[in-house]
């Protein structure tokens, strides 16, 4: 555990350089952009014209490609966004700050998404928009735990220290992670167990796993590309009085 | 590892460890309560509350469901192990029918019969195309015939 | 391909195309806003540096 190699210390600290971040980023996007693009349309058209209806819940049950990919992204981005923290607290880079934050808007996002999406299809097919069942409250204090890193991160005016204050909330959140993935197997619940993560084979036919895993990846792009947004505009704000923002503007200004 | 940062990380590796303890021990005291609802097994053996309103979980026995007048439907829930029969007025979620998982909300009356006041439709965690449901039960049926 | 049938969803229409429909806008919004954000920064810091220069 205390054994991080020499080499992925000096990285993170060359990383840690925000107008070398700033400038990567720039270049990046473009084809973060066309990648996720291209898997977006062939997620959604294989999701919604190529899969066959479901035997039971007929064409109700294509809100899965956005549903499931969506609930998978508030756990992953919970977790990078904790782990950030940590790194942040423990080796205080910068750097690890502002991918923490910038995470939070976008898995409170993608959080919100899970429950709504999850609702519209709870409806027609349980009979009901919501149940306190384990899973569906866990999945609920993930979003209140996004909204409190958000809200805490705002109230506190020394953005070094809000981010320490943050980081220590979220490690303190990840706690909910397991319980949200294991709530369906650990208590009764309305919620359906897992079809994907089961360890002996996925119970779902293959042509609707490949719809959900080309949308599952294609959500670790867009949230690149948000998280990746909001990050450069948190660097700006901090580093505005440094001079390579200073010499950006400029030449904003010129042009 | 600088030794400042060694003792910032195992901090961190401590309050990750504590706060997963504390809920652990939480969790654990409240299970029950955590439950969304008991097996028929639990409500044959008395497990469950009996004059108040409580949640069954199980599955719709098959050929059990009557509709004896109107909107009434009386139905057997099952875990495989024990049965209890349920009692419920008014519209099933689309998902009804039998062989499939339900939730019922209600209480037991006298004859120990649970009186629903509201069925949810619990769904199970395969999804297929239609031909192959029916190829899978076509199969399952023939096994059970050799 | 019958386009009727396709945005009928078997019936769950509403369902289907309000899910999708509320996942994009919040898509949307969360790389909208950052960037409207950050060119309105820039902006200001750009009117603070000519303020600073006359």
């Amino acid at each position: 555990m205390f054994l991080v190699p020499g080499f992925i210390e000096r990285f993170l600290h060359r990383m840690a350089s925000p107008p070398h971040f700033y400038a990567i980023t720039e270049r990046l996007m473009p084809w973060l952009w066309g990648i996720f693009s291209l898997l977006l349309l062939s997620g959604l058209y294989s999701g919604l014209f190529l899969a066959p209806p479901d035997y039971q819940q007929g064409e109700s049950y294509r809100i899965i490609f956005i549903h499931v990919p969506s609930a998978w992204m508030s756990l992953f981005i919970y977790s990078v966004m904790a782990m950030a923290g940590a790194i942040a607290l423990v080796w205080r880079i910068k750097l690890a700050e502002v991918v923490a934050i910038s995470s939070a808007p976008v898995g409170a996002g993608f959080t919100f998404i899970a429950l709504v999406t999850g609702s519209l299809w709870g409806k027609p097919m349980w009979g009901t928009w919501w149940v306190w069942d384990a899973r569906l409250t866990s999945e609920l204090i993930l979003l209140f735990l996004y909204l409190g890193v958000i809200g805490l991160y705002n109230a506190i005016d020394d953005k070094r220290s809000a981010s320490r204050a943050v980081a220590i909330l979220a490690l303190v959140g990840v706690v909910n992670i397991p319980i949200i993935h294991y709530s369906v197997e650990w208590w009764s619940t309305l919620h359906q167990g897992p079809t994907v993560t089961k360890l002996d084979k996925p119970s779902i036919h293959v042509s609707m796993l490949i719809p959900l895993l080309i949308m599952a990846v294609a959500f670790k792009f867009y949230y690149l590309i948000a998280m990746l947004q909001r990050a450069k505009t948190e660097v700006l704000v901090r580093e505005q009085n440094a001079q390579w923002v200073k010499s950006m503007t400029e030449q904003e200004l010129a042009s | 590892m600088k030794p400042a940062r060694r003792q910032r990380l195992m901090l961190i590796g401590l309050m990750v460890a504590g706060v997963g303890l504390a809920a652990g021990f939480a969790l654990k005291s409240f299970n029950e309560n955590l439950m969304y609802f008991f097996s028929t097994t639990d409500v044959a053996d008395g497990k469950a509350p009996n004059d108040a309103l409580f949640r069954i979980g199980g599955l719709v026995v098959k050929g059990s469901v009557e509709r004896p007048q109107g909107l009434l439907v009386r139905f057997k829930l099952t875990d495989f192990n024990k049965d209890v029969w349920v009692e419920y007025t008014g519209i099933l979620p689309d998902l009804f029918r039998e062989g499939q998982g339900i939730v019922a909300r209600g209480r037991l009356n006298g004859q120990g019969v649970f009186v629903a006041e509201e069925v949810l439709a619990k769904h199970d965690e395969n999804y297929m195309p239609p031909e192959v449901a029916s190829s899978l039960k076509n199969q399952s049926q023939s096994g059970a015939g050799q | 391909m019958n386009w009727q049938a396709f945005f009928a969803m078997g019936g769950y229409a509403f369902y289907v195309w309000t899910a999708y429909g509320i996942t994009f806008l919040v898509l949307a919004l969360n790389v909208v806003i950052p960037m409207v954000q950050r060119r309105q920064f820039l902006r200001h810091l750009a009117m603070k540096q000519k303020r600073q220069r006359l």
